[in-house]
């Protein structure tokens, strides 16, 4: 292969500032993203686990229907076949207002919000019955014992799978550029756009996501580490 | 108001060219996944026993491949072959090649864990037996382990599966006909997003949820 790098392009001219305003947005949008599906598996998940059918039924049917549809299809969706429905005034402010991030950041929340539905879900699962029977038993109500027994001992047993599912979350955030958000992969390939230069940007992309991707996966290790639960590592019953 | 007569008008196109792949186009969104799930998967057995492999010299690489492919996007990867390879070959690949090659490097680093999990939960005892009956160490992976740990591997096998098969959406993104993109092509022409969007996820659905509760009844009778 005779190609000439030019690893200067990175830094020369705009490059650098594409980059960085990449990343920046990147991790704005997964970390709004991020919040909205940890709220709605959170919400999703617990309700598929709960003693009256029409809250699971309700939750079954959006984990089943969000997660199973490509997440490139639910970004068109939100961004080209929903805001049509909308008022008038809402669109409008919309368009004011980067609806192309707005609709980004809601197909990748809803999406994911069903993924992590599912680790929530199996987090509240390998958590022993008699946990759920013993919060009612000393008076809690079906609402008292999830919000301070069965969701919180979840949360601190779930932070592998979530943590993967979070890292998804961050590299499935790339498909936004279909819809024109101006994140890391976007910048990319602007930068590949206006240098001609595709090895040099592509590297340049590829070396942020790896770095975002280790940096956070060690520092959840940690986490995971300060937040494991003593002696529930089997399952009791 | 709903309008239905855009999937009917627009149904032929939307199945025929979009989903089988039949149509004037190259193109298909069975016509990638299908192959890409074989050659992901042959792939992703080599990778997974390749992490396994006492020599370090083999390890080592396939737990750097398995470590970078699963820390870097998709879409990134399909930038890469899509700009890589016809500088290395010199010369133009069609979108069905470029697309097929990403999703298989790519896929196959997460079949390779899979396959790996697998292998590592058949019992020791097992290779040992194996060893005493007199079988190489290649026999006894291939008669002995392999069939025991891809039994095991069926459930996360299936939302493998499941996940290439929704990723292969991304295709269109290089320009590749597949069901995503004919639903664009036919909403330039007619605008109606909402009806041809939620229609496309409705046939993607159709097809991962019968693929995973077909796989759960398998499941429950392997158990």
């Amino acid at each position: 292969m005779n190609y000439q790098f030019n690893w200067s392009v990175l830094w020369s001219g705009q490059s650098g500032g594409w980059l960085l305003q990449g990343l920046v947005t990147t991790l704005a949008l997964s970390s709004l993203a991020w919040l909205l599906a940890v709220a709605l598996g959170i919400l999703s998940g617990a309700m598929r686990t709960v003693p009256w059918k029409p809250l699971r039924v309700v939750a079954t049917f959006y984990v089943e229907f969000f997660r199973n549809v490509p997440l490139l299809v639910w970004m068109f969706f939100w961004y080209f076949g929903v805001p049509p429905l909308l008022p008038w005034a809402i669109r409008e402010w919309l368009f004011d207002h980067a609806a192309e991030f707005w609709a980004g950041m809601f197909a990748l929340g809803v999406y994911h919000g069903a993924r992590m539905s599912e680790v929530i879900r199996s987090g509240i699962q390998s958590i022993p019955k008699t946990q759920f029977e013993a919060a009612v038993a000393i008076g809690l109500t079906t609402f008292q014992a999830y919000r301070l027994v069965i969701v919180p001992i979840a949360l601190r047993l779930i932070v592998p799978p979530a943590t993967s599912e979070s890292l998804n979350l961050l590299k499935n955030s790339s498909v936004a550029l279909t819809i024109s958000v101006a994140e890391l992969t976007f910048q990319t390939r602007q930068i590949e756009t206006y240098t001609a230069r595709a090895i040099e940007a592509l590297t340049a992309g590829t070396v942020i996501y790896l770095g975002l991707c280790v940096g956070i996966a060690t520092i959840m290790a940690h986490v995971e580490r300060r937040f494991a639960i003593p002696g529930l590592i089997a399952r009791g019953g | 108001m709903l309008d239905l007569a855009v999937i009917v008008n627009n149904f032929t196109f939307l199945v025929v060219q979009g989903l089988l792949g039949l149509g004037g186009f190259t193109g298909g969104t069975l016509r990638l996944a299908i192959p890409a799930i074989v050659l992901g998967f042959v792939l992703g057995i080599f990778i997974g026993i390749a992490r396994l492999a006492r020599a370090w010299w083999i390890s080592v690489p396939a737990t750097l491949y398995v470590e970078f492919f699963r820390g870097v996007p998709l879409v990134m990867v399909i930038f890469w072959i899509w700009f890589i390879i016809p500088q290395l070959l010199r010369l133009p690949i069609p979108e069905y090649g470029v697309a097929l090659t990403a999703f298989v490097i790519f896929e196959a680093a997460y079949f390779g864990e899979i396959v790996r999990a697998g292998i590592q939960s058949v019992p020791r005892g097992q290779v040992e037996a194996a060893t005493a009956l007199g079988l190489t160490r290649a026999q006894s992976m291939r008669y002995v382990v392999l069939p025991q740990a891809i039994r095991n591997m069926v459930p996360s096998l299936v939302t493998q599966m499941i996940v290439l098969f929704k990723d292969t959406s991304l295709a269109s993104i290089i320009g590749y006909v597949d069901l995503t993109k004919a639903a664009q092509i036919v909403n330039n022409r007619e605008i109606r997003p909402f009806e041809l969007y939620l229609f496309i996820a409705l046939v993607y659905f159709i097809f991962t949820y019968s693929m995973s509760r077909i796989a759960g009844r398998f499941e429950r009778r392997l158990a």
